[in-house]
């Protein structure tokens, strides 16, 4: 899959994905899929405040080996696919759950939604709506890291092939280029940015060539390899965090769903759907387990019913918490309340 | 001894470095070089590895600020020009301004525009964007007009919790001049009585202060006393103070430098209107620059924005109302 001969080839320094390192990460993968199929089925149900739902299907084996390569102290800010990746790194079912179902105990607490979620504290920053305005702010926390004098940290965020059209995703990557940052961003190339196709976003063969021009590392991937991902991911994260500057992903594989789930997504080409990148990621790393023995089918339903069940106690659970208050809401945005206008809090 | 406006500014920032490890200044140009303007001369070579300059990327810079106020940092940002900050207008407003409200996250930061018009600046050196930020929740939008507000409001704006759009104006800079730096200092968020009066209120700010109390001068000598009010901080707005000055006058002119649709002066009057109405012997009114892109010749630039002589005419009109 390697597109320039400048890359750096994983799979000759990366020794092969173990098979615990492998199950682990499609425990997560699993859990994500059935988890934005609870949340596909709670939108149709009218379930869902405010109505939108964004859901990662065919990007879950990406999204996972980001959040599965990262490790406490890093920095991570995902984007609207990357519910694997979340879990992986340390977001719960129920967390994910309450910003979804608009529960006051949500990280958000209702004031805001869906996949705008984090716990900046913890490196695991909310993304806002503009494509590309996470990277800078990685940057930034990577060089306040680097202030304070701390080492051996990764950030890594997330975009799509169309986000790397915004002027945000130049100066990102160029900041990070020039502070030479642990940062690694990853590019879901999915073809469709909502409907518009590769040929109207950019004129480039492969969004990984843009590497050099940042001075990052280029490394490509089959986005629909579990094992391929898990490889490339984990080399990358691991080039940065030993000082090798930042790293540039681009993993190519196919949406297998609508924008959000109020999309058809009737404008996908049929062909892509029956092409290599229109795999379903999902059944390509349960062959893998299979095929190998690493799991029969009847774990793989096991597994199956497993997180169902964990995602339909959850769904319980938050249903019953309560949604904000608009009459003891705290209507004041700023910490320093005596600045309020209108009286302090 | 004396010191500038400028100055102030650069001492406010060695100060915040001195005494606030957590403090770095990022922008172009201003580490070695010191800056555009000189407002950070000798503090890259005074705190070595804390000023930095940063790539042509308003966007990224403020982006970057951001992300290091959720580390913990408090990072001081200089737009080279407060023109150049709509380039990372996204950044602030929706990065910035936000995240304390969604997350419980305060982000400290401190984003100094130098503002407002010198002659032969032109239409993108001289703009006042203090309207446009302090119409969004989640900012507070500071317009110093003294040497002792530039330099103990950007030390407060440093130590706030919230991000701080610090308006410094740019041809106050050099003109202004006062003997030592302030000790104590009236906080942020309450408006000055610049001077008494009890004819007729201006309310101003930043580099109108000083036309306002030019103007005044002059009416002093036909026997109207004008009180002018110093917003200090237009977000948030004092107006408790303004309604005071209106209640003893009777007669209010509110004067900006910015374009005249909506903004700051709008937003006085507004209030005034609305809180203060039966205290009004005649219609509050407004004077702005003009409704066109800020003119480059001196003689068109000196027509476009208040003077004290454009005041005095609104304020003899105003008496006449």
């Amino acid at each position: 899959m390697l597109s320039s001969v400048s890359e750096v080839s994983a799979a000759e320094i990366v020794p092969q994905v173990s098979k615990d390192e492998y199950l682990r990460a499609f425990r997560w993968l699993l859990l994500a899929r059935v988890l934005d199929e609870k949340l596909a089925a709670l939108y149709r149900a009218g379930k869902i405040p405010g109505g939108g739902v964004y859901l990662g299907k065919g990007q879950e084996a990406l999204s996972v080996s980001v959040g599965i390569s990262l490790r406490t102290g890093d920095v991570y800010a995902p984007l609207i696919r990357d519910g694997a990746g979340r879990l992986a790194f340390g977001e719960t079912v129920v967390e994910a759950l309450r910003n979804c179902l608009g529960s006051v105990l949500g990280p958000m607490r209702g004031r805001d939604g869906n996949v705008h979620r984090g716990r900046p504290r913890d490196g695991y920053l909310p993304m806002i709506s503009h494509l590309g305005a996470m990277i800078s702010v990685v940057n930034g926390v990577l060089m306040a890291k680097r202030f304070k004098g701390q080492k051996g940290v990764v950030g890594a965020t997330c975009l799509g092939e169309g986000g790397t059209s915004t002027g945000a995703f130049h100066e990102g990557l160029n900041q990070a280029g020039v502070e030479r940052l642990p940062l690694v961003m990853v590019v879901a190339n999915n073809q469709y940015a909502y409907s518009t196709p590769t040929s109207r976003q950019f004129a480039c063969k492969s969004l990984a060539d843009r590497a050099q021009g940042y001075g990052f590392t280029p490394h490509s991937v089959d986005g629909t390899n579990l094992a391929e991902c898990l490889k490339v991911l984990g080399h990358a994260v691991a080039l940065a965090r030993t000082g090798n500057g930042p790293q540039l992903v681009v993993a190519s594989l196919l949406r297998l769903c609508g924008h959000g789930e109020h999309d058809d997504a009737s404008y996908i080409d049929p062909r892509l759907k029956e092409s290599e990148i229109g795999r379903d990621c999902l059944e390509l790393s349960e062959e893998h387990l299979l095929v190998n023995s690493w799991a029969s089918k009847q774990e793989l339903s096991q597994w199956r019913t497993a997180a169902q069940r964990a995602v339909e106690e959850a769904v319980a659970l938050v249903q019953k918490e309560p949604s904000p208050d608009p009459y003891t809401e705290n209507w004041c945005a700023l910490q320093t309340g005596r600045f309020a206008e209108g009286g302090s809090k | 001894m004396s010191i500038t406006y400028l100055e102030a500014i650069r001492e406010a920032q060695a100060r915040a470095l001195a005494e606030d490890p957590r403090v770095f200044i990022y922008g172009q140009d201003v580490g070695d070089f010191g800056g555009a303007f000189k407002a950070t001369k000798g503090l890259a070579k005074e705190f070595p590895g804390r000023v930095l300059d940063a790539p042509i990327s308003e966007d990224a810079i403020v982006g970057a600020a951001v992300g290091a106020a959720i580390e913990g940092m408090r990072p001081i940002i200089e737009m080279q020009f407060a023109d150049f900050s709509t380039p990372g207008f996204n950044q602030v407003i929706n990065q910035a301004a936000t995240l304390y409200w969604r997350t419980q996250v305060p982000c400290p930061i401190t984003i100094r525009l130098p503002s407002g018009g010198t002659s032969g600046s032109g239409p993108f050196h001289s703009q006042c964007m203090e309207a446009i930020y302090a119409h969004y929740p989640g900012l507070i939008v500071m317009t110093p007009a003294t040497v002792e507000d530039a330099y103990s409001m950007l030390l407060e704006a440093v130590a706030i919790d919230d991000p701080v759009i610090f308006c410094e104006h740019k041809y106050l800079y050099y003109h202004l001049k006062t003997d030592r730096l302030p000790t104590e200092a009236m906080p942020a968020g309450k408006a000055r009585i610049a001077r008494p009066g009890r004819d007729v209120t201006i309310v101003a700010y930043s580099a109108m202060v000083h036309e306002a109390l030019a103007a005044a001068e002059e009416l002093s000598t036909e026997g109207v006393e004008v009180e002018v009010v110093d917003l200090r901080t237009v977000k948030p707005l004092d107006t408790d103070t303004i309604i005071a000055s209106v209640a003893r006058t009777g007669r209010v002119l509110v004067v900006g430098e910015a374009f005249p649709w909506g903004g700051v002066t709008a937003e006085v009057v507004a209030r005034i209107a609305t809180e203060g109405f039966g205290l009004l012997d005649a219609p509050p009114q407004r004077l702005n620059a003009k409704d066109t892109p800020i003119p480059y010749h001196p003689n068109l630039w000196s027509a476009h924005r208040p003077t004290a002589n454009s005041i005095l005419a609104a304020v003899r009109n105003l008496l006449r109302l």
